[in-house]
């Protein structure tokens, strides 16, 4: 990936549950962290666009799916673990 | 069954023999989990379900395939005679696959499965879906780990799908000692349906069970089913009630000497008879007339033919002036030739079941009976020749079947003539005996539903034009095997009535 491409992550969520509020606050308080200003969170609530859920084959909720980079990745639950996150998503 | 209809409406299934069992088809509104091993027929069975749904009422339908794609699911059923592209494009159809690949996703923390509610309800929604499969649901516990989250949003799914009032297939793989590997079995209360695949002395059958049906009516059984080129389709036991209507029409057997023997002249129409002998005593000769003779009214056969090709079968007969070939060509006739131990017993009567759908015969017979009774225990082979005679006499099929049985061989096994004698109508023995150096051909009535008939002995012999049955005493000896104490005199056989 080059420097000046921006990590991508797209949140499904479906209304404003406390597992969506706080996988939204997780999600944002890593990328802060280590990815300083260049990230891009997108939150799609799928009770208003439900048509997006099969493309990117979400089930679970909140999902989080990297976009950028590729490969895609994806990441289920409310994203407490820190570790498993930074991990899943390959920050570091 | 009004009553429970009223109390618990159902939805049909449109599969043949299934509705039946069911009393009506599956819980209107409610989950139905239908288990089996691998290879039982789940999806197939699930499929049909909706395609019917879409074809016969009207109903559209959404099938969530957690293991096939769309386009696997398309071509897999494609043999089946089922287009899927067609009711897809009609918007009667909508399959979505979730997949759910452990690879690609990683579980921190807590969540929910509000993803697949909201791709169902989207699906329903957009084509007024009111049935929905879920195949294989299960498939979910091999993706994820979290089971607490999966085991309480499966049950909140079934509530789910529930209050939406869609009529639903949930399908589920057998367990080691539970009907489904993840026991959904607790939470679909309404209806639980068993698929068994087995292999019995190297045959296989698929057979079916509703395990339970909440607030209905329903068979106990193992059914057994099928699943050909159109689908599946279940044998549904007898209709338990003898309420057929009956017919006062007396047909010819096909050999006039016979006919003479029955009081009105020939069998009634529907009527089932059973003819038994040893090897060589003409029992096919007189299945063959029979045939023929129905064939001569324009009336359509179906010939099972166990020992023989059709080729064989017409040139044998042709032989002995019994000349069925014109027939095959006009498709009065038609013969199925096929290994008895290619299939289960009730294989052959299922696949004897779809013909008669099909085909519509007045006439069948088949060639014999006993080689299909050597597969199987008594009690099945009973169970099954109860089915099939019901079967016939629902379709007001006149019958003959013949039936092999040494009775001076030491294996005799007796089965066959035990297990069916008592369920047809009319039973003929033809004998063939050893007397001064040369064979003697023999036949006699054992007896007659609702007739009176000849209790004679009758000599008969064979030959380029046929059976003659001769009106000449009988020895002594062939006297001595007279049952009963039938008395004959030349041309005035004492008649008795059963």
């Amino acid at each position: 990936m080059t420097t000046d491409e921006k990590w991508e992550f797209w949140l499904y969520i479906a209304g404003q549950t406390p597992k969506s509020i706080l996988a939204l606050e997780n999600i944002t308080k890593y990328s802060e962290a280590h990815l300083k200003a260049k990230y891009i969170i997108e939150v799609i609530d799928l009770l208003k666009t439900p048509q997006l859920a099969e493309d990117d084959q979400i089930f679970a909720i909140p999902t989080l799916v990297r976009k950028v980079p590729k490969p895609l990745k994806k990441i289920i639950g409310d994203l407490s673990n820190k570790e498993r996150v930074l991990m899943g998503l390959n920050i570091r | 069954m009004k009553q429970d209809n009223t109390v618990f409406p159902k939805t049909p299934t449109g599969i043949a023999g299934l509705d039946e069992i069911t009393n009506g088809g599956f819980p209107k509104g409610r989950p139905t989990l239908i288990c089996g091993t691998a290879g039982s027929g789940k999806t197939i069975l699930a499929i049909q379900f909706l395609i019917k749904g879409i074809t016969e009422y009207d109903e559209p339908g959404v099938f969530i395939s957690f293991e096939e794609s769309a386009k696997d699911l398309t071509q897999n059923v494609r043999s089946l005679g089922f287009d899927l592209e067609k009711i897809i494009g009609q918007k009667k159809l909508k399959i979505d696959q979730v997949r759910v690949e452990r690879s690609e996703i990683q579980e921190t923390g807590e969540y929910d499965l509000e993803g697949l509610f909201i791709r169902l309800n989207h699906a329903i929604d957009s084509i007024g879906a009111k049935r929905v499969v879920l195949d294989t649901i299960e498939s979910l516990f091999s993706g994820l780990n979290n089971t607490g989250i999966l085991r309480s949003e499966i049950r909140r799914l079934f509530q789910w799908l529930r209050e939406k009032g869609v009529t639903t297939i949930i399908t589920g793989e057998r367990g080691e000692t539970t009907l489904t590997r993840q026991g959904l079995e607790e939470y679909v209360s309404d209806c639980v349906i068993l698929l068994d695949f087995r292999v019995i002395e190297q045959i296989a059958t698929r057979r079916l069970r509703i395990v339970k049906y909440r607030g209905s009516t329903h068979g106990t059984n193992e059914y057994p089913f099928l699943i050909d080129e159109d689908g599946v389709s279940v044998l549904p036991i007898t209709s338990l009630k003898l309420e057929h209507t009956i017919s006062a029409e007396i047909i010819s057997t096909g050999v006039p000497g016979l006919d003479k023997m029955f009081d009105k002249g020939g069998y009634y129409r529907g009527n089932s008879t059973l003819v038994t002998g040893s090897a060589g005593t003409a029992k096919t000769i007189l299945a063959a007339y029979f045939a023929l003779n129905s064939c001569k009214r324009e009336e359509k056969v179906l010939y099972f033919s166990f020992e023989e090709s059709p080729e064989q079968l017409i040139r044998n007969m042709s032989f002995v002036g019994i000349h069925l070939k014109p027939y095959l060509a006009s498709k009065l006739l038609v013969i199925h030739s096929s290994r008895p131990s290619l299939h289960g017993l009730e294989m052959h009567l299922l696949s004897l079941h779809k013909h008669i759908r099909e085909f519509k015969p007045h006439t069948i017979i088949i060639d014999p009976i006993s080689s299909l009774i050597t597969i199987g225990s008594k009690g099945e082979v009973r169970a099954m020749l109860a089915r099939l005679m019901d079967v016939l006499k629902m379709h007001h099929i006149t019958s003959l079947f013949t039936s092999l049985n040494d009775e001076e061989s030491l294996n005799y096994a007796g089965v066959p003539e035990e297990a069916i004698s008592s369920l047809v109508d009319t039973w003929i023995r033809m004998r063939n005996e050893e007397t001064d150096g040369r064979r003697i051909r023999s036949l006699y009535i054992v007896k007659s539903r609702g007739m009176g008939h000849s209790s004679e002995i009758k000599d008969f012999i064979i030959t380029d034009n046929g059976i003659e049955i001769m009106d000449g005493v009988p020895s002594k000896e062939q006297r001595q095997h007279t049952p009963g104490k039938a008395e004959t005199f030349p041309g005035n056989g004492t008649k008795q009535k059963s």
